[in-house]
């Protein structure tokens, strides 16, 4: 590989001005946490509730719960007819969404600046009382079955590699199991499920209401006591006592194969363990970084050397992170290496030469220049997508909510930045020193057996 | 979900019916402010001698930029041609990876020291390079993309490689089921016409030299009738001067080509496509379109909104939030050359096909036959509005956007007037929009399943033929 003809001056992530964005707390005699961040750039405003349950949560024999749970918040509540949620922020010009991943669940929507009061009663209002009936849990089930056939069950690769991995990585149902659920378990949901997953999990204490962007005229002061209008009154709950999900690291690697019906070429997934992003956060971040130059560009370590140099693989990636970014859950979570290869490569020349790579790094570390210029990636990647008030507002209160420092989403482009190439190396020997899984998904002709496990 | 959660907690669980109530009762849903105006830059335009129009806007936020290149790349032939499509296919996948004096790890190098993607790709009207970088990295982009436009030389074991991953991508692409329906239905409804060959056969790129290729490059990659947008924390006339230093050398030989309009979308029978195994089915309905210059255009977007074109509109709470029939259901305009094609998609259970595509015909003829509420024209007009805002607010929407109308001879001033042309619409003028353009007669379109289980019933309802196999 040549030089490029004259040397390119990498930009310091440090010179590049840092989001200036005042983050304002407060806590309402009820226990719900409020985090404020306005920004007068913007003509919009954003808002959410992270309710701090996720899939992990959900009980064995009710896999798919805390998903089809926040299907059901959004029909209807005290003051709000079936579909008035939606009518409500749409016909205010605005736009809304959920979604639920390990540990937590947000609701949120982002409208013009004109709407922040209605948001705010939109969203106490089914914090306060939603109106949960039978009917739309039944409704709500086809809807989520629907959901599953179209991103799992009839596409090839469905649930790859976040659903599939789990199994193979962990013992313990609340890591191990399938967060989408499964067809049988959920028909079995009930109404008295609801109910009671609501009082335990939905308390005014166990949730983050997060405002940001176009306060206009209300400031934060404003803005605060329009929460208080809106949420002060919800009764105080019991706030349930967050289980530890840990488990030991597997001390070998497990192999498991799966069939797909519809995949044309196979597929492998290896997943490791990572550090607590609690306990050891730089650590955490290094692996994030791995990820990074291992796979993000041409000149990564694993592009040059499985798609191009070898020719093992169709395409690679790696994230530190079960469901694709990171910090965006608590511990124990999953650092994945995916790719799709032709059929004639046999996975353990794709392992092997992931392990020599991982080899090589963790005996030199990346070159500093070369995480300089991952880290301009990260940089400029973040500011891309803080360049949406939806995506900066989801990042900040999934922060805040998991690990208590909204501050860590403006910090860490500078983190990555500052970390060492010795960093690295130590990630990546981790990972060569502990157990791991690999998944290997199999192309299978027989199409008589893939209806949905119900 | 019993007491194994949390013992004393779930010991004071309440019924559904005492959570969904409160001493207070229901509340009044707060009014609404005075919503901002769409926040827009003005834009700079210049024409380069070549031909090559740039345009550039400051819009600060992030310190980034956006940069896309847009150039028409029709083929000149007058049918779909695989081998064009196959050869221009090629071409993206191989036009960074190397030029006389960087190579494949070096371009990829250079951008990421200024926090730079790149990416290129076509369509059957385009080729597009778009990026982003941290602003101060312009000039490198530029840089870049000047040397890749005017010296790609698509190394010869590049083009190799690059043949046969694309190969196992098709391979990948068509096993998806949405994508077995979008050739389905742009046949259907294009039948031979270039526009329908979005996506090479893995025989036709087999096929593909790399000499070709560069004779390709030659033919399609050149400046007379492309454009390029900037948008971000840039100075624009700097930004302008910038583009003109290193891109006002490079030449063609003729001016791009543009895809000629595509025939009239036919009314006529569904086509059902069989896809062994299927456990839903994929409907994708189609008709004709209304194009941004006709005055029926806001209308025909609220009468749009109003029957599938957001989540609270009629369709999607029939068949999702009523039947529980699908996850999703959406309408749309796609804008084609010479007008616009409106799509009706849904992806629903095999079991409930059939069911799914009666509640659609009957939700299509109640826009003729019962005229959308001033309720629901103004919540479809508030969201028009809303949205636009929300849509906008950030660069590389704004560059994309940008980009799109000026292709059709639209600029800046047709976005900052569109609050006030969804504003001065009448109920009634959607109301005609609805009755003229939603008639189920206008359709046509594909139903992509297992025909073995959806055929009997999609057959007795009538309106469906079965042709060909995925």
């Amino acid at each position: 590989m040549s030089d490029p003809p004259a040397r390119v001056e990498i930009v310091s992530v440090t010179d590049v001005e840092a989001a200036a964005l005042e983050l304002h707390r407060a806590t309402l005699s009820n226990g719900l946490r409020v985090l404020i961040a306005p920004d007068p750039t913007t003509p919009v405003v954003g808002v959410s509730v992270h309710v701090d349950v996720g899939f992990r949560s959900e009980p064995e024999g009710r896999t798919g719960f805390a998903h089809l749970f926040e299907h059901l918040m959004f029909q209807g509540s005290e003051s709000l007819e079936k579909l008035a949620h939606f009518r409500h922020v749409q016909a205010s010009g605005g736009i809304f969404n959920g979604s639920t991943h390990q540990d937590y669940t947000d609701y949120f929507e982002v409208l013009p600046g004109a709407a922040l009061e209605r948001a705010l009663f939109l969203e106490a209002d089914r914090l306060r009382a939603p109106k949960l009936t039978v009917e739309n849990l039944r409704n709500q089930v086809d809807v989520v079955k629907e959901e599953i056939r179209l991103n799992v069950v009839n596409r090839p690769y469905g649930g790859f590699p976040w659903i599939l991995l789990p199994p193979v990585l962990y013992d313990t149902f609340p890591n191990a199991h399938n967060g989408y659920g499964d067809f049988s378990e959920l028909e079995q949901a009930t109404l008295e499920d609801a109910a009671s997953f609501f009082d335990t999990f939905y308390a005014p204490g166990n949730a983050l209401l997060t405002v940001h962007g176009d306060v206009a005229e209300h400031g934060v002061d404003g803005v605060l006591a329009l929460v208080e209008k809106h949420f002060g009154d919800i009764p105080a709950r019991p706030t349930p006592q967050r289980p530890s999900f840990a488990e030991p690291v597997p001390g070998s690697e497990r192999r498991q194969s799966v069939p797909d019906a519809h995949a044309p070429l196979p597929a492998m997934a290896i997943g490791y363990r990572v550090p607590d992003p609690s306990t050891e956060p730089d650590s955490y971040l290094a692996h994030a970084m791995l990820a990074s130059v291992l796979t993000d560009g041409e000149a990564a370590r694993l592009q040059r050397r499985l798609v191009h140099a070898d020719g093992l693989v169709t395409d690679v990636s790696a994230s530190n992170g079960l469901m694709g970014g990171p910090l965006d859950a608590r511990d124990p979570d999953t650092f994945t290496i995916t790719a799709v290869h032709p059929s004639d490569v046999e996975p353990d020349r794709v392992l092997g030469a992931v392990d020599d790579e991982l080899d090589r790094l963790a005996a030199q570390g990346p070159s500093v220049d070369e995480l300089s210029r991952q880290s301009a990636r990260w940089a400029s990647a973040l500011h891309r997508e803080d360049d949406r008030v939806m995506f900066r507002m989801l990042g900040l209160g999934a922060r805040e909510l998991l690990y208590g420092r909204a501050e860590l989403a403006l910090e860490l482009p500078a983190r990555l930045a500052a970390l060492r190439p010795e960093q690295i190396a130590e990630a990546a020997g981790r990972l060569r020193g502990a157990g791991r899984a690999v998944l290997l998904v199999e192309p299978a002709t027989d199409q008589s057996d893939q209806e949905e496990n119900s | 979900m019993t007491a194994t959660q949390s013992p004393d907690v779930a010991a004071r669980t309440r019924t559904a019916e005492e959570i969904g109530r409160t001493g207070t009762g229901p509340r009044p849903l707060p009014a609404l402010g005075r919503t901002r105006d769409v926040p827009l830059p003005d834009v700079t335009t210049a024409t380069l001698p070549n031909g090559l129009k740039v345009l550039a806007a400051h819009r600060p936020g992030v310190p980034m930029v956006e940069v896309l290149l847009r150039i028409p790349a029709a083929t000149g032939s007058a049918t779909a041609d695989p081998a064009y499509t196959a050869g221009m296919e090629v071409l993206v996948e191989t036009m960074l990876t190397g030029t006389a004096t960087r190579d494949r790890v070096g371009i990829d190098d250079e951008l990421a020291a200024v926090g730079g993607e790149l990416g290129v790709g076509v369509d059957p009207e385009w080729l597009q390079a778009g990026g982003s970088a941290l602003a101060s990295g312009l000039p490198t982009v530029l840089d870049v993309l000047a040397d890749v436009l005017t010296g790609a030389t698509h190394p010869d074991d590049e083009v190799a490689r690059e043949r046969g991953r694309l190969a196992e991508r098709i391979a990948v692409a068509r096993a998806q089921p949405r994508t077995v329906a979008r050739e389905a239905l742009q046949l259907k409804r294009f039948g031979t016409h270039p526009i329908s060959s979005e996506m090479p056969t893995a025989e036709s790129v087999a096929g593909i030299t790399a000499e070709r290729v560069r004779e390709l490059h030659a033919d399609t990659v050149v400046p007379d009738g492309a454009r390029l947008v900037l948008v971000g924390d840039i100075d624009p006339d700097t930004a302008i001067e910038s583009v003109r230093a290193r891109l006002g050398g490079w030449t063609g030989t003729h001016p791009a080509r543009e895809l000629s309009a595509p025939p009239a979308v036919v009314a006529g029978d569904l086509e059902l496509v069989h896809r062994p195994g299927s456990v839903q089915s994929q409907l994708r309905l189609t008709a004709p379109g209304v194009s941004r210059d006709d005055p029926r255009y806001t209308a025909f977007q609220l009468a749009n909104l109003v029957f599938g074109g957001y989540f609270s509109s009629r369709w999607m709470e029939n068949i999702r939030e009523d039947k529980g029939y699908t996850y999703g259901a959406h309408s749309s305009q796609e804008f084609v050359p010479g007008g616009a094609v409106l799509g009706v998609d849904t992806d629903v259970a095999s079991d409930v096909t059939a069911a799914a595509l009666l509640e659609t015909r009957y939700e299509l003829g109640r826009m003729a036959a019962v005229p959308p509420t001033t309720e629901e024209v103004e919540s479809a007009r508030r969201y028009a509005i809303g949205s636009l805002l929300i849509s906008l607010d950030s660069q590389s929407a704004l560059a994309g956007t940008l980009s799109v109308l000026d292709s059709v001879g639209l600029g800046v001033e047709w976005l900052r007037e569109r609050p006030a042309r969804l504003e001065d619409v009448t109920i009634s003028q959607v109301a005609d929009a609805a009755c003229e353009f939603f008639a189920p007669t206008r359709f046509t379109g594909v139903v992509v399943g297992d025909a073995d289980v959806v055929g009997p019933r999609l057959r007795a309802l009538g309106g469906v033929t079965r042709e060909g196999s995925a």
